[in-house]
């Protein structure tokens, strides 16, 4: 991808709900610009949390999340807190997010829920068309454009979200277990779907997940998550083109991931 | 015959027969017990009446119908157009939402007389009394279904910058279409008692009087007959007006509410 697209920065996130429930507690990592980040953790690690501070949804009690433009391209690096974050970014429809739950309006067909971020940022009409059809047929729905969400199975119905973070032709991706509500094997063809949207789009992307197989094949890192903390960084060395779920390489880093999350669990691995 | 057709016609055609069982049963039963007409008049001498006093009684339907569905579309759009600026104001919605639903439960007919007062006898007052009934349940409809929109797809609005007007348009009245079409149901039921009893307080005789005081002038000559072809009349306006919103709101939200679409064969 030529285009330049931000990284995304934690730095020392706390998130504290009311009745101080720490939800987040001093989470810093970074998502290099272009890769992808996965984000994983037992139900309840905060993981959720931030990605919805990332997207602007909710705000961090203490530390800042910041996009940084890199600065080759811009002469000088641009930073800006989660705080600009609706003026500067989202107004520019350069971050998109996806919910695990498909959040996809029941009235509209899928050609008309693909386009309705562009709607929403007054795109004209013929430009709609021509970009919702575009990524339609990129995800290959489109026998399904003028389905209604009813009409479609849970699978389907992620991919028409997935779709539709693309339409924006976003810089950053936030990925909020897109996977979760959706049978194993629906999960592995979705992945494949999720790494094509990221390879599309060259987003920055940062993807919350609790399924260890699904970290490693689509993630550049891995971030495990416990209780609110970072427990471990570590990337992921196999090639995206090598990630054989059935290879011994791959299984051996899922069993290395797992062993994170027994430790994080204070349980050990059989 | 397409299976769906077919089960259509059986669910007419089962009420219709318990309707048929019913007058027969009535009949019989009248003509067995042998009991004054003036109590109890058979179903045959009720059809009689109506079509002997056919002229009174249809310009008596088409008046009655008249100040319901008047006052039913007063009562829909001040209903809705109230209801989407309570549900959107958060001071309104705390201040008048439990009113809303409160004054559902007030029998607004009551006021039937003071609307007299201020508007005076025949049609006007009728259709007042209709919109005033049914006014409320349409106003309470409405804020429900736009308070209970998902608070998911808000967010998704909130994400794009959506502007509070364009939320209403594309998501906030879309998803309360269903409450809304529940709230004009009731309505359209309520519609036909209020203006019954708008024109019992403020109707006068005469040969274009309505169902209410036909009712009102049967019962002082005794012709127990023509009341029951009168009130037989006022439900047939009820039904109509109330089959005439369930087809509408119906076709609203046929193509994608759980209401309407499990009822299709369309999930796939």
């Amino acid at each position: 991808m030529i285009r330049a697209v931000p990284s995304l920065h934690f730095h020392r996130v706390s998130r504290v709900f009311s009745g101080n429930v720490r939800a987040v507690s001093d989470v810093s990592f970074s998502v290099p610009a272009g890769t992808l980040t996965a984000v994983i953790g037992p139900s309840g690690c905060g993981k959720t949390t931030l990605l919805r501070i990332a997207a602007g949804l909710d705000h961090a009690t203490d530390g800042s999340v910041a996009f940084v433009q890199s600065a080759d391209r811009m002469g000088a690096s641009e930073s800006f807190s989660a705080a600009d974050l609706s003026h500067r970014f989202l107004g520019r429809g350069s971050v998109s997010v996806c919910f695990q739950d498909a959040r996809l309006l029941p009235w509209r067909t899928v050609f008309d829920n693909v386009a309705l971020p562009l709607e929403l940022s007054g795109v004209a009409r013929s430009e709609r068309i021509e970009r919702a059809d575009a990524v339609i047929a990129a995800a290959g729905l489109r026998d399904a454009r003028e389905r209604l969400p009813a009409q479609l199975s849970g699978g389907m119905r992620m991919r028409v979200a997935l779709a539709r973070t693309l339409v924006t032709r976003p810089e950053v991706l936030l990925l909020d277990e897109p996977c979760s509500s959706v049978d194993e094997f629906t999960r592995m063809q979705l992945d494949h779907e999720i790494r094509r949207v990221w390879q599309v789009s060259g987003a920055t992307t940062l993807l919350v997940t609790h399924s260890v197989s699904e970290a490693v094949w689509l993630a550049d890192q891995i971030v495990v998550m416990s209780a609110g903390a970072v427990q471990e960084i570590r990337p992921v060395s196999l090639p995206i083109g090598l990630r054989d779920r059935a290879s011994a390489a791959f299984l051996l880093e899922v069993e290395m991931v797992m062993r994170s999350l027994a430790v994080a669990a204070g349980v050990t691995t059989g | 015959m397409k299976p769906s057709s077919f089960k259509f016609l059986t669910r007419i055609f089962e009420p219709l027969l318990a309707v048929v069982a019913i007058l027969l049963f009535w009949q019989i039963a009248v003509v067995v017990s042998g009991v004054e007409a003036y109590l109890l008049p058979a179903p045959s001498a009720i059809l009689h009446t109506m079509w002997d006093a056919r002229d009174r009684l249809m310009s008596a339907t088409i008046r009655t119908g008249a100040a319901a569905t008047i006052g039913f579309l007063i009562a829909a759009t001040i209903g809705i157009l109230a209801g989407s600026v309570i549900a959107a104001i958060p001071f309104l919605r705390r201040s008048l939402y439990p009113l809303a639903t409160i004054l559902q439960m007030v029998p607004l007919i009551a006021v039937a007389p003071l609307l007299v007062i201020w508007i005076g006898f025949g049609l006007p007052t009728a259709i007042a009394a209709a919109a005033i009934v049914a006014l409320f349940p349409v106003i309470a409809a409405t804020i429900d279904g736009q308070v209970s929109v998902d608070p998911g797809l808000r967010e998704l609005f909130a994400l794009h910058g959506a502007s509070s007007w364009t939320r209403w348009r594309k998501l906030d009245f879309p998803a309360s279409l269903p409450a809304i079409a529940t709230g004009l149901r009731i309505a359209a039921g309520l519609a036909v008692i209020g203006a019954i009893v708008g024109e019992f307080v403020s109707g006068y005789g005469g040969d274009d009087a309505p169902l209410g005081i036909v009712i009102m002038s049967a019962m002082r000559e005794s012709r127990t007959d023509l009341v029951f072809a009168a009130v037989g009349l006022s439900a047939v306006v009820g039904f109509a007006l109330f089959g005439a919103v369930s087809c509408l709101a119906w076709l609203l939200v046929r193509r994608w509410h759980a209401s309407a679409v499990n009822s299709v064969e369309s999930r796939v």
